[in-house]
């Protein structure tokens, strides 16, 4: 490897925790800030992922009930066992790509999860925390 | 060439004509039949935004499949917040189309048969929201042992079509494309 090599390697090393950043997700976090949130924790979406709450139905939920902890694994609806595709944009580069979709399924399953929609902030977490999942 | 070598080329030649126009003839017959069998199951989904939003958590089912009252009771912004216990909320303009495209396609606008069967099936006054509730469904399904499907781990329910019925996707139904997980050989 020369020194040519070498400068590029430790770049790409560099922006590699950006590499899954997507207009969509930029926007998201752009939104997020506009309604009050502020730094977003990738540690503080991780420990929310897995999170139990009793529902109203006094079932235990959390985003693991449906989508597997491994982030780079299918997960599985709990009721209809339907195969989610994995949440990692590093194996799923689908993920993330469209502003409207990531909008739509924070409503509907935090709804679901915690019986409540998220505030700006835990949803920055998550994203932060899905985003750069390996 | 003889005489009679000329006759048998005549008569090949006679046979090659007849058969290709036979077969042409059982082509365009095929086709006919084809079409027309096509209608034997119900109408295949045919709308991507009914096929994304709905088929994301559960098997898709055909708009043949249920009566538009039913329909009607699902598919509003109330009705999809508690989807059987799941929030599957859209947005307006998404719930619009969607709803536009079941009504339009329901079991009694449809002319394939089982959507057919299901509108004659359905009492007055009936109104089935979950496929397992639909009467002719239902009847299809009575001499089915329950521990094929009820208590077979890889059923479970009537609703999961495509746990058994292997071209349900397509909106084929009939009983040799069925395949029960764990009872191979019924």
């Amino acid at each position: 490897m020369n020194y040519k090599h070498a400068l590029i390697f430790c770049a790409s090393l560099a922006i590699a925790p950006l590499a899954f950043a997507t207009p969509a997700t930029d926007a998201e976090f752009a939104q997020f800030k506009t309604e009050g949130a502020t730094k977003f924790s990738a540690e503080q979406g991780k420990q929310n992922w897995t999170k139990e709450v009793t529902s109203k139905e006094g079932d235990k939920r959390s985003c693991t009930s449906c989508h597997d902890a491994d982030l780079t694994k299918p997960g599985k609806h709990n009721k209809t066992k339907k195969v989610i595709e994995p949440m990692a944009p590093s194996v799923n580069a689908e993920r993330f790509t469209d502003q409207k979709k990531i909008e739509k399924w924070f409503k509907r399953n935090c709804e679901w999860t915690w019986g409540r929609e998220c505030t700006a902030q835990e949803k920055g977490d998550f994203l932060k925390f899905l985003m750069g999942a390996k | 060439m003889t005489k009679g070598n000329i006759k048998t080329v005549a008569l090949l030649a006679a046979a090659l004509f007849f058969g290709s126009a036979s077969a042409m003839a059982e082509e365009t017959m095929g086709g006919w039949l084809g079409t027309f069998s096509h209608t034997s199951g119900v109408n295949p989904v045919s709308n991507r935004q009914y096929k994304e939003e709905c088929g994301s958590c559960h098997f898709a089912y055909q708009p043949g499949l249920l009566p538009s009252k039913s329909w009607e009771k699902l598919l509003t912004a109330q009705g999809l917040h508690d989807h059987f216990g799941e929030v599957a909320d859209l947005d307006k303009s998404t719930l619009d189309s969607i709803r536009d495209y079941v009504l339009a396609n329901a079991a009694e606008k449809s002319y394939y048969k089982i959507a057919r069967k299901i509108t004659v099936a359905t009492e007055d006054g009936e109104v089935p929201l979950r496929i397992s509730e639909v009467r002719y469904i239902k009847r299809k399904h009575h001499g089915i042992p329950e521990k094929m499907i009820k208590d077979n781990k890889d059923v479970k329910s009537l609703s999961y079509c495509n746990a058994c019925h292997t071209k349900a996707e397509q909106g084929i139904y009939k009983e040799d494309t069925v395949r029960i997980p764990n009872y191979p050989d019924y």
